[in-house]
């Protein structure tokens, strides 16, 4: 990685940001908006029988791909650059989709099935009376908005805030923010809670005003989904090039060094894992409308865990690494469980042993090594050559 | 009266379908019979009583069809009875106790044997009393207790009879409660209430304690002799019977969590010696579990083809097996993924994580995703009553047991054997373990054999109370991380304290939270414990901390 630049006091942050951009991440940047370009020229103006069209059902899909790199992304930027691995990241995301379901449900207004203006499909069915005094204030988008941010960063800096003042840290946090989404999945089961039990929330109908059937806001979604990609992409390349990234990085190699010289490491690390889980829970918001539901299976441990092989697979500590493993996995999760249903379990689990025993430094960080390896191989064999003909 | 005649036959074609006649006692049946038909309502009534006591397996139908007014004499033969029942139309003239049909007969030859109330009262009583002086122990349990339920005082005298001449203890104690059940409500003497009263204190349970509050009820309004000292004495009963239902309800759920306890005991521990020995995180852990709950499933259906006289003992063969299956699979596991994995604790999750997905879906491939059902052997189903309205069953017992064998084998081989030397060498320090010239590679693949073994155990158990489907570890896994979190690693006996108080605050906490909310509370709870512990309770001291 590049050094930082002094000449951040010269253009401004942002431009010395986009200067500075480490390695791939310029590529990175160009691939992805490239991409989404092409899926709306696609999708919009090239005819359906084309083959360059691209339909609205594969837009859908690849923005909750999005959802999920911009959800790895928050996993890369705690795992791979201050080394907590957190179990628990779908806990985050999760509650921002609840947080966004929420919103939606209250959009659905009279029109569900038992045409209750003031109360939610579940509830009605489960004879409440009332609205539950956590469910006040999400007619309103801005503060559902918020809300998509605050639980989940709520959520984190408490969690984090006891587990890193008592310095739990390597096996022993994955653990408890393994059970502390166990927890959450049993807690969001019961009905008693007020968010829909079981079933979760769906039969989303409008996002502000928005058909969310509509051809016109599927894409509007999708493309939300990119922004909010590249703004976290560069959030986090922002934090990572900083001298507070710098810390984190030194936390990771060597946290009782690190607390040594003079940093409170608690600190570096409840920051870091509290923009984490925003990022997260973000992801989760632009999720479900997306896919139109949220149910209490997405806080299950087997989901994050599957997160961070996204991460490991793509290249942990690269950021774009994450967002690539994301994708990668996430396409071959589509595509394998409809061919061959049977074998996804079975390459699922090899990937997460082959990527921790033959790529720990995942695919962004293992090819370039690939690559310089074979040349050295080359040039060694060409000055072998070289040498036996003299 | 046609409609009632209608109800009535159709329930004794349905009495008559239940009890077969039998001809054996015909005879004397015969002669007991042919007493109702006497002219006086005393000997009809003393035949009835005859009858009910003569243990005949006809009884029942004949005294109902009396109090119905199906029974007939034959006119010219004064001691023959007959029983007329009106089938489609037609009349069907039997004889009583033979089923044997006169169709000679017609209804004009008959008259109809009249009853009055003491007769009445005396079927009534006689059929009670056949079945509480029925041959079966059981059926004159049941019979007492419907007595007891019912509270009819007609059934007083007949059972204060009984009483006196009933041998087996537990239908005696049955008798005395519902005696004193009668004697407290409809009885009139003060000294008999009261100590109707003592001995339903102290027979206790569920029942007794509605009884004694009805019987409360009805004392306050009642204004009998010494209605309010009696009164007083239901109400310290009901107290009594009161403490000692919580008691029972607290040995229950002490019960409860001790098996929840030994469940997650025989789950977690062999996770412990995982982690201790090698710090490694295993996330299939719960797959061993599974494999050996499957060992189980595949040794009985292999039982049931080739050996089925030794069913019964199938699970005590699966025992060891599960453990070498189970620890094949460990061995074959640490050999194959972890041991390229040390010092990486976190990528061993991971990597562990993917086997467990792997082995899920080879289990599932070959016996298919349904649940396989482990049946109970016969020495180990039911339950043993220790008083009454407190049971414990033996499957659970036996798991609580089994759990602590396993433990106790377990601390045998860390502390009396070399292998139990070398292991806690290396837990302790594994570079000075390495230079004092214990192999360590061998060391960390026998440990995780041993632990996988263990798991492979547990399954064998597990099959006995869940259901064998590939998703078994999964259920189990998180709670037994949760133990060895909480109990700390390398030290069974924190593996044990952890199991066992998570255990049973989970089970004290369910009868006020529910099962979800308790184990919410119980997850919330040691995710601030560890807080304060960040290495559980019974944590390493020493270098082998920062490693």
């Amino acid at each position: 990685m590049p050094a930082l630049s002094n000449n951040s006091t010269e253009k401004g942050p942002f431009v010395s940001l986009l200067a500075d951009l480490p390695g791939g991440g310029k590529a990175f940047m160009g691939i992805l908006l490239a991409a989404t370009l092409y899926i709306i020229i696609g999708n919009v103006w090239i005819p359906a029988d084309s083959f360059f069209h691209v339909p609205t059902y594969m837009v859908s899909l690849l923005g909750k791909y999005v959802c999920y790199a911009l959800l790895a992304l928050s996993v890369d930027l705690i795992w791979g650059y201050c080394g907590i691995l957190s179990l628990g990241h779908g806990a985050f995301f999760a509650l921002g989709g609840y947080a966004m379901g929420m919103y939606l449900m209250r959009q659905i207004g009279d029109r569900g099935v038992y045409g209750n203006p003031d109360l939610p499909d579940f509830m009605v069915f489960l004879n409440w009376q009332e609205l539950p005094w956590y469910w006040f204030g999400f007619d309103s988008f801005i503060f559902a908005a918020l809300m998509v941010m605050l639980v989940p960063g709520l959520l984190a800096f408490v969690f984090g805030w006891f587990a890193f003042r008592s310095r739990v840290t390597g096996v022993y946090f994955s653990i408890i923010t393994q059970a502390m989404t166990y927890a959450l999945l049993l807690a969001f089961f019961r009905n008693d809670m007020g968010f829909g039990g079981n079933n979760g929330l769906t039969d989303f109908k409008d996002i502000l005003g928005f058909d969310l059937r509509a051809d016109g806001t599927k894409i509007g979604l999708f493309c939300g989904s990119v922004i909010a990609l590249l703004v976290g992409y560069l959030v986090c390349v922002y934090i990572t090039q900083s001298k507070f990234g710098r810390v984190l990085i030194a936390i990771r190699d060597a946290e009782s060094r690190a607390r040594f010289t003079g940093y409170r490491v608690e600190f570096y690390k409840l920051t870091v894992f509290v923009i984490s889980a925003v990022l997260a829970g973000i992801a989760g918001a632009f999720y479900v409308p997306q896919v139109g539901i949220i149910n209490p299976s997405e806080f299950s441990p087997a989901n994050s865990i599957e997160i961070v092989i996204w991460v490991a697979v793509g290249g942990r500590g690269t950021l774009w690494g994450a967002v690539l493993g994301a994708v990668l996995i996430n396409w071959g999760k589509s595509y394998f469980t409809g061919a061959l249903p049977d074998a996804w379990l079975y390459m699922l689990g090899g990937l997460f042993v082959f990527s921790t025993l033959v790529l720990p430094k995942g695919i962004v960080g293992t090819v370039p090594l690939w690559a310089e390896k074979i040349k050295r191989r080359i040039a060694l064999k060409s000055s072998a050559a070289d040498t036996g003909v003299k | 009266m046609r409609t009632h005649t209608l109800i009535a036959s159709v329930l004794l074609c349905f009495l008559a379908i239940c009890t077969r006649p039998t001809p054996v006692s015909a005879d004397s049946a015969g002669e007991l019979v042919s007493g109702i038909a006497q002219k006086s309502f005393s000997k009809k009534a003393a035949a009835v009583e005859k009858l009910a006591s003569s243990g005949n397996e006809n009884a029942a139908l004949i005294l109902n069809a009396l109090m119905q007014g199906n029974l007939y004499r034959v006119k010219t033969d004064s001691t023959r009875v007959v029983l007329v029942l009106s089938e489609e139309g037609s009349l069907k003239i039997s004889d009583p106790v033979t089923g044997a049909e006169f169709p000679s007969l017609t209804k004009s030859d008959l008259k109809k044997i009249r009853i009055n109330n003491k007769v009445r009262s005396a079927i009534k009583a006689g059929l009670g009393r056949l079945d509480l002086t029925h041959i079966d122990p059981d059926r004159r349990l049941s019979a007492a207790a419907a007595v007891f339920k019912s509270g009819d005082p007609t059934m007083l005298p007949v059972l204060e009879e009984l009483l006196s001449k009933e041998q087996d203890e537990h239908v005696k104690s049955a008798f005395k409660i519902a005696v004193a059940s009668l004697q407290l409500i409809n009885g009139q003497d003060k000294k008999i209430r009261l100590k109707a009263v003592e001995t339903l204190q102290d027979a206790g349970g569920q029942e007794v304690k509605g009884l004694l509050s009805k019987a409360a009820l009805q004392l306050a309004t009642e204004k009998s002799e010494g209605s309010a000292e009696i009164a007083k004495a239901v109400e310290k009963a009901l107290a009594s019977v009161d403490r000692q239902l919580a008691t029972y309800g607290m040995v229950e759920n002490l019960f409860q969590g001790l098996s929840l306890g030994s469940v997650l005991l025989l789950a977690a521990i062999g996770l412990a010696i995982t982690f201790g020995v090698m710090g490694v995180i295993n996330m299939a852990h719960g797959e061993m579990v599974m494999i050996g709950a499957y060992t189980t499933y595949v040794i009985q259906e292999t039982c049931r083809l080739y050996m089925p006289g030794v069913l019964d003992y199938s699970l005590i063969v699966a025992i060891p097996l599960a453990f070498l299956v189970s620890g094949l699979f460990g061995i074959l596991l640490e050999r194959s993924v972890i041991r390229f994995l040390y010092g990486r604790p976190l990528e061993t999750l991971l990597a562990t994580w993917g086997i467990s997905l792997i082995l899920q879906q080879f289990v599932r491939t070959i016996f298919g995703p349904t649940n396989k059902e482990v049946s109970t052997p016969s020495w180990l189903s039911g339950a043993w009553e220790i008083t009454s309205g407190l049971s414990v069953t033996y499957n659970r017992l036996a798991i609580i047991v089994f759990a602590l064998l396993v433990l106790f084998f377990l601390m045998l081989v860390l502390k009396k054997t070399l292998f139990g030397l070398q292991m806690r060498a290396v837990t302790q320090n594994r570079m000075m373990a390495r230079s004092m010239g214990v192999r360590s590679a061998s060391v960390d693949a026998l440990t995780f054999g041993l632990g996988s073994g263990v798991a492979g155990m547990a399954g064998v158990a597990l099959s006995q109370i869940d259901n064998v489907s590939p998703n078994l570890g999964q259920a189990y896994i998180i709670d037994s991380f949760m133990v060895v979190v909480f109990g700390g690693v390398g030290n069974l006996w924190g593996t044990l304290v952890g199991a066992g108080s998570l255990g049973i605050v989970n089970k004290f906490l369910e009868p006020y939270s529910g099962a979800v909310l308790a184990k919410i509370l119980v997850l919330v709870a040691i995710i601030l414990f560890i807080q304060k512990r960040p290495r559980g309770l019974f944590a390493l001291k020493g270098r082998s901390v920062e490693g």
